[in-house]
């Protein structure tokens, strides 16, 4: 079987879940036999040190399942249309006299446009069965490469506009989603969270639509965590400093702990359009010198900060799937997560609050520090929960939906 | 066989409240008085008022040849008295008609016995003058929380006076013994040690409704024919009373089943005995049972409530407490105390088989292990605070549990 897929961002580096994801899925598929044509935007690709890192992973090199094809386009996921014009300035500053104006997109969109028009020209003469496009910026690619090929097309949800948004999408990004939602063979869900919001917020068959739950490679590498004599604790946030991701009920929770236990740091790890609000609530608050913005990390950091954190947060407003309270538990720190994510459809051993109930978020971050059994059960329990996370289990029903598209001779 | 013994454990818990720390020093009220209300109605309406009635009726169309045993906690006593007296009545008409036996347990049901032998007698005097008190009936058998038992308990109880106690029929405390004899403990001098026959009793109260089970439908004529064929002193079918309706419900036919199988044993030539009958039966042999041994799970041991270091903790936290609890010789302060050390509070700690969606869940008030844990030790330090402030000066030893602002 050989898949053609529309993917985004190369770990080591990324900017979040969505790269984490395609990363593991592929290495998933790649494990059980299937041939992987992996189509990203070069823009994503260059970013940072990224060829060397690239070419250092095992993923890429010496794995005949695994052919990259790179699409010169500045995209990346996640991007907003300013950021877009941004990369878009600094290429030319690049390329100088080189900048070709006629192959880069005016914006956002029209970039997206141009770079499913080249994903149609790969189409048309790699060699396939199946196309498989993650997150609306590759809808239309794979939609394209439909055309062109005629084979099925299976469009795979980490995120809608509404998760985004918070409930104002963007029309134009919807009208994309909505399209590659309609015209998919099927449509993979990251939960049942998710699911219910392409059901209800597009308009889509319950039975088009299937759950396949994200996954972790467990850590083998974890080393014994942090000092115990630490009389300070740590409570991490660790995400996008975005509306989605609830930054603002982490700081209010905050606000309230340290009114009961002075003792406690709060790290907020990413960056995100809230960034310079959040670091202004928590001076307003009064609560500034206890609560440290890194900005963005390397994979590296993360991981330290994972390991130094006595407990991870993820507030989320709306989650879809949510890895990184996995990523959390995989470096034997236990976790709070917000119900309305997907991954808390899945996780038993964690603590999960309503994003919105500060109280409760405080109740309970306050719990995990004062009492250390209830740290080291969920962190027990919790880390041997997530061996059950596999990539392979993900792919292998991504593979079942891929022959069953195929039999069905679509 | 020539006997069957009927043991119904009857218990509710007094549930407590989702406590946040923010209700520490503004809500002494631990217990969720509506949640119990709640419960202890729909219990009463689905088992016990119709299961009571059903045994009042059997034992009326026997003459009095079926006779089963209770044991009912000072937690469920308690309830019935608040919120269901008709359940008490029930109860107390079913005693007038002599077939019926109390048996003795710590009042609060509790673990009491593994962490202070002195709590732990106080509990069970408790218990038997609250039964004597509304049933007049003075118990000479004991049965410990979730049938927990070893060496050490058949002495301290024997000391007590009881003349027989009761435990579950593992096997790896039987090996290749079988439940249906009467044994006698190594430590113990003359108590009587009945053993539940767990599969006979299982097959009732767990495996009757199902469907993918071999045997199934169970009928009471099966039933009869398998006690019969058996060799031995007495089966005993031990279970929890809200088998009736509650964990059977009635459309599996449970109350049918139950309506007709005193008289297809009685067909057999089968009598119904007390536990109390055995009390000078001759043991057939000596166990010798080391670590604890209990009815819960398929561990059959205490993992059920002891089994994570949330559960350890929060016991150890609880009983750390009993000299500052009784020294404040405040009766609502110590109460509560006794009311949070009900087995029931561990269980819903319990992480086993958590992953896996089991059906512990189906008795857990909380969303999780850990919910119910953080509840659990938010209260423990109000009542610390309460303990403090009764013992101003006089309470030395600091619980470890203290948060920086309380």
């Amino acid at each position: 079987m050989k898949v053609l897929m529309f993917g985004w961002e190369f770990p080591p580096f990324s900017r979040g879940g969505l790269g984490t994801a395609c990363y593991g899925l592929t290495k998933g598929l790649t494990n059980n036999g299937v041939n992987v044509i992996f189509v990203v935007p070069r823009g994503a690709a260059e970013q940072g040190s990224h060829v060397d890192l690239i070419v250092a992973d095992r993923l890429y090199i010496d794995n005949p399942k695994l052919k990259l094809r790179l699409i010169n386009s500045p995209l990346f996921a996640y991007q907003s249309q300013e950021e877009y014009n941004n990369e878009l300035k600094k290429l030319k500053q690049k390329l100088g006299p080189g900048f070709n104006e006629e192959i880069y997109g005016r914006d956002l969109f029209d970039e997206v446009e141009k770079y499913s028009e080249k994903a149609k020209i790969i189409a048309s003469f790699e060699d396939f069965d199946i196309i498989h496009a993650h997150d609306w910026m590759t809808f239309r690619a794979g939609l394209k490469a439909k055309q062109v090929s005629n084979k099925p097309l299976v469009v795979h949800v980490h995120a809608t506009e509404f998760d985004r948004t918070g409930g104002n999408p963007n029309q134009y990004v919807y009208n994309i989603e909505r399209e590659g939602l309609h015209a998919a063979d099927k449509i993979i869900a990251v939960s049942n969270y998710t699911k219910n919001k392409i059901i209800n917020h597009y308009a889509i068959e319950p039975d088009k639509v299937e759950v396949v739950y994200n996954a972790i490679e467990p850590n083998k590498d974890m080393q014994i965590k942090r000092d115990i004599g630490e009389s300070e604790k740590t409570v991490l946030f660790l995400g996008r400093i975005t509306l989605q991701k609830g930054p603002d009920y982490f700081i209010e929770a905050a606000h309230r702990v340290l009114q009961f236990d002075p003792n406690v740091k709060f790290v907020v790890a990413g960056s995100g359009d809230m960034y310079g609000r959040m670091i202004n609530r928590a001076a307003e608050l009064g609560i500034g010198h206890k609560v440290l913005f890194t900005g963005h990390l390397s994979p590296k950091e993360v991981k330290k900060a994972y390991q130094l954190a006595d407990l991870y947060v993820m507030p989320s407003v709306s989650e879809p799937f949510g890895i990184t309270p996995l990523e959390a538990l995989n470096n034997k720190t236990p976790v709070i997560i917000s119900k309305q994510s997907g991954v808390s459809e899945v996780l038993k051993n964690a603590l999960k609050v309503d994003f919105w109930d500060i109280n409760e978020m405080t109740n309970k971050i306050l719990g995990v520090l004062n009492y250390p059994s209830l740290n080291d059960t969920l962190v027990s329990e919790g880390s041997e929960e997530i061996q059950r996370f596999s990539w392979d289990t993900a792919a292998q029903t991504c593979m079942n939906i891929y022959s069953s598209l195929q039999t069905v001779g679509i | 066989m020539e006997n069957v013994c009927f043991y119904f454990q009857v218990h509710q818990p007094f549930r407590l409240r989702r406590y946040s720390i923010f209700d520490i020093g503004s809500n002494s009220n631990y217990f969720d008085d509506l949640k119990n209300e709640r419960i202890m109605r729909k219990v009463a309406k689905k088992c016990y008022l119709p299961i009571n009635n059903l045994i009042l009726k059997l034992i009326k169309e026997t003459q009095g040849r079926f006779k089963v045993a209770y044991s009912i906690t000072g937690t469920a006593l308690e309830q019935f008295e608040k919120y269901t007296p008709e359940v008490l009545e029930s109860f107390k008409q079913l005693n007038k008609t002599g077939c019926i036996e109390f048996l003795s347990e710590t009042y609060y049901h509790t673990l009491s016995f593994l962490y202070s032998k002195e709590e732990f007698r106080e509990q069970v005097e408790h218990h038997k003058l609250k039964i004597m008190s509304l049933f007049k009936q003075s118990p000479i058998v004991f049965r410990n929380t979730e049938l927990i038992f070893n060496n050490e308990l058949a002495h301290v109880v024997e000391k007590m006076g009881y003349k027989v106690i009761l435990a579950e029929g593992a096997d790896h405390i039987l090996g290749w013994r079988s439940p249906n004899y009467i044994y006698i403990a190594k430590t113990a001098e003359n108590i009587r040690l009945l053993l539940k026959n767990y599969k006979l009793s299982d097959d009732i109260a767990f495996r009757f409704s199902n469907r993918g089970w071999e045997e199934w439908p169970l009928t009471s004529e099966k039933f009869a024919a398998w006690v019969s064929a058996t060799q031995g002193h007495v089966i005993n079918l031990f279970m929890d009373y809200e088998t009736f309706g509650e964990h059977q419900w009635e459309d599996t036919g449970i109350f049918n089943f139950m309506k007709s199988l005193p008289f297809d044993l009685l067909k057999r030539n089968i009598s119904f005995k007390f536990p109390s009958d055995f009390a000078d039966v001759e043991p057939v042999a000596e166990l010798d049972i080391h670590s604890p041994v209990s009815w819960a799970d398929i561990e059959r041991d205490l993992s059920a409530w002891m089994g994570n270091k949330m559960q350890e903790n929060a016991l150890r936290e609880l009983y750390v407490l009993e000299k500052a609890v009784k020294s404040t010789n405040d009766p609502q302060i110590i109460e509560k105390w006794r009311k949070l050390q009900t087995s029931d509070h561990f269980y819903y700690m319990c992480t086993k088989w958590f992953a896996d969606g089991d059906v512990h869940k189906y008795f857990n008030p909380y969303d999780s292990p850990y919910d119910s844990y953080i509840s659990f030790m938010n209260i423990l330090n109000d009542l610390v605070r309460m303990i403090n402030n009764e013992n101003r000066g006089g309470f030395t030893e600091k619980p470890s549990i203290l948060l920086a602002k309380s």
